[in-house]
């Protein structure tokens, strides 16, 4: 039989799970695995809330296997290092983020691609190599192959930087791929949620022009005003919109509804490029015209690998830049989650886990 | 009263025109515009039948204006050139593809890139600098200004060369532009009439290994042993889709009806491109989640520049890269459209208009 999951492994942990897909989350005893030789065991200080921990917690993509503690864009500080491990050190701030494993051999992974893996290990819900389930940052410690661990950059706040190690990766990885990153160019971003206002603090720093894409008007002196935003237009502006036609490089598009792509394929200019890093339930309708008539494409991005997450943050530190949070405690994570489903968040809820997470 | 068409210019000239949207095409008096300081006269030789023909004649995309004397694949020999063309002297072998304007000044054309000119002119059916309307190569002669037409190497047939000026540029561009054009990558070809065996030619010549996506499966001996494919996958055999998972470099998809993309998407490694070069006319489902999963992209492309269209000439002539043709007579020509609507033809009918088009 199963064993239970504060007796899976030898050492105790505590945090915060989701038991049913009403996805309501409340206090769960689990263990986690002994610190292996490449191991670094950390104690978890912050953990932002990702719309992903929503989903899974109420099981909208059909594979939570309850419970599930979620939780991957979290920075603590290091506890126990394994004899093998060789980047960190007692007492150091790191971060953990969306994936804990791989397979270390494939084509990907020797090309630090471990996020396109095909045996990626994810941070939660996911099994581990040795078949026991992984479980997230909303809990008090975690035990993580040092290759999976982000050096924390100092001058980085952690609150501030917890978001970085999903929402930010996230936006960053295609920035660079695409090659969204010459100086001049004009960068659009379709939504202003979690990943949106990280792509416009980067795309600033970048040197871009940014111009917010959004459906509603009332982010308009937000984006711009502290966000940086150089200009905002709303989709449902039919004059704006003409106005704009033909005008931008590329878009990052981090809206999750179903939404049309033929208004955003037509802001485009030539050889545009329209990148999708938010994750409708359905497919989306792709008219094929604008394609062929302006050598455009849409591409798709997923998070990144450990290499370039460290590359990121180190940027992000260099640029000064953190996500926009509400620090919340770990008792209010229902709430937060409600808030979250209506995107009632400026831009990113961290859990305050060190000071609030307790048996 | 709108001028007839044969007196609309100086020069009398002579093709086949639809009249109406049935797409039925008939012999038709036209003329051609005195012969300018850049221009060349050419008398055509050949014309290849482009899809596109059939459905503009059909005005199947609602942009027609009748009467229309389609082709945009015209291979002939120069019989006049303007007193400043620098380019090509009378007896050399030429060609026009799918443009013969454009504005010169913006971005685009200054990137050799006119086919994305905002004021590009097409080869027929669009309004030329004078206000008439452009009429293509099922005709005897063109006029055109010699920064659109196309040096023919001595060593390329004229009649299976003359279906490059389209089918040929509208999968090499992407070929180029995408980078799918390294030795050892593995491309898929979705669909196998002119734009599909051109990109397996094509991508053969370039060193990869091409296999071939179809529905039907009687094309594959055909595919494999006579263009040179290495594979052929029936696209409804869901085994033999699945076991080429995660396979292709990327995938040069020429079918314009409807179709799934998952599957195609899905044929893709990490980092795959599918690249559209058909257009169909309601729009696909994008499944987002594959792509994102393996930062694949689905891209398109239409024909190429002037200078793209001339390399790709170039090259298709140092490889003895031609179409597969077959050459009808002009009067075949309804016929022919009636055959290719079932894509009954392998792979691209061409019209020989010296032997066959008779003034009327």
């Amino acid at each position: 039989m199963a064993k239970s999951p504060d007796q899976e492994h030898p050492c105790k942990a505590f945090g915060w799970a989701a038991r049913d897909k009403s996805g309501l989350l409340s206090p769960l005893c689990f263990s986690r695995r002994e610190n292996g030789d490449e191991d670094v065991t950390i104690k978890i200080l912050f953990c932002g809330v990702c719309h992903s921990d929503l989903h899974v917690a109420k099981n909208e993509w059909g594979f939570t296997n309850y419970p599930v503690v979620p939780g991957h864009e979290m920075v603590g500080t290091v506890m126990k290092v394994g004899s093998d491990v060789k980047k960190f050190k007692v007492g150091e701030r790191v971060g953990v983020g969306v994936i804990v494993g791989s397979c270390k051999k494939c084509e990907s992974c020797q090309q630090d691609l471990e996020n396109y893996c095909p045996q990626t290990i994810f941070t939660y819900n996911s099994h581990y190599t040795d078949g026991t389930k992984t479980y997230g940052g909303y809990s008090d410690m975690i035990v993580v192959d040092e290759r999976y661990v982000l050096r924390f950059p100092d001058n980085l706040p952690l609150e501030g930087g917890a978001p970085l190690l999903c929402a930010g990766i996230t936006v960053y990885s295609p920035m660079k791929y695409y090659g969204m990153t010459e100086p001049g160019k004009h960068l659009g971003v379709a939504g202003l949620g979690g990943l949106g206002h990280v792509a416009v603090k980067m795309g600033k720093a970048f040197g871009l022009k940014v111009t917010v894409i959004s459906s509603s008007p009332k982010k308009e002196t937000e984006a711009i005003e502290r966000l940086g935003a150089d200009s905002f237009l709303v989709t449902s502006d039919p004059a704006k919109m003409k106005a704009a036609l033909g005008t931008m490089d590329y878009i990052i598009d981090t809206v999750s509804a179903v939404h049309p792509l033929l208004p955003l394929l037509s802001l485009l200019k030539l050889n545009g490029k329209l990148v999708t890093v938010g994750l409708p339930d359905k497919p989306l309708e792709l008219p094929i015209f604008p394609l062929v008539l302006g050598r455009k494409l849409v591409g798709g991005s997923d998070i990144g690998g450990m290499k370039e997450t460290q590359e990121m943050l180190d940027f992000c530190a260099k640029h000064g830049i953190a996500a926009d949070v509400e620090v919340i405690q770990m008792d209010y994570i229902n709430t937060a989650m409600e808030r979250l489903a209506k995107s009632d968040v400026r831009y990113r809820f961290v859990i305050d886990v060190a000071s609030s997470l307790s048996q | 009263m709108a001028m007839l068409s044969e007196n609309e210019h100086p020069v009398k000239a002579f093709g086949w025109a639809a009249r109406d949207s049935s797409g039925h095409l008939s012999p038709f008096k036209f003329s051609r515009r005195a012969i300018e300081e850049k221009d060349v006269t050419f008398k055509v030789l050949y014309c290849g039948i482009c899809h596109s023909d059939l459905h503009n004649v059909k005005n199947e995309w609602g942009i027609t204006s009748y009467p229309v004397i389609p082709g945009h694949e015209i291979v002939g020999v120069v019989t006049e050139v303007g007193t400043k063309v620098t380019k090509f002297k009378v007896g050399d072998k030429v060609g026009i593809g799918c443009m013969v304007g454009s504005c010169h000044s913006c971005a685009n054309c200054k990137d050799n890139l006119e086919n994305y000119c905002p004021k590009m002119i097409l080869t027929y059916g669009t309004k030329y600098y004078d206000g008439t309307i452009t009429h293509g190569g099922y005709s005897d002669i063109m006029v055109s200004d010699e920064h659109f037409v196309i040096k023919i190497p001595d060593n390329l047939p004229l009649d299976g060369g003359a279906p490059l000026l389209c089918a040929g540029i509208t999968v090499y561009s992407p070929l180029k532009y995408y980078g799918l054009d390294k030795a050892g990558m593995h491309l898929g070809v979705v669909g196998l009439g002119g734009l599909g065996h051109m990109a397996v030619k094509f991508a053969k010549a370039m060193g990869l290994k091409v296999t071939i996506i179809s529905t039907s499966p009687n094309k594959k001996e055909e595919a494999v042993d006579h263009l040179g494919a290495d594979g052929f996958l029936v696209s409804r055999n869901i085994e033999e889709m699945q076991s080429a998972m995660d396979t292709m470099d990327g995938i040069i998809d020429t079918v314009s009806a409807v179709h799934a993309l998952l599957p195609l998407i899905g044929l893709l490694k990490t980092n795959g491109k599918l690249v559209m070069v058909g257009a169909p006319e309601k729009p696909l489902e994008l499944p987002v989640l594959p792509l994102l999963l393996g930062r694949k992209i689905v891209g398109g492309s239409g024909i190429g520049g002037i200078k793209e269209t001339q390399e790709m000439i170039d090259f298709a002539a140092k490889h003895n890269i031609v179409a597969d043709i077959e050459v009808i007579p002009m009067d075949y020509v309804n016929t022919a459209m009636e055959r290719l609507l079932k894509a009954d033809v392998k792979y691209r009918f061409v019209i020989d208009i010296a032997n066959s088009l008779k003034p009327i």
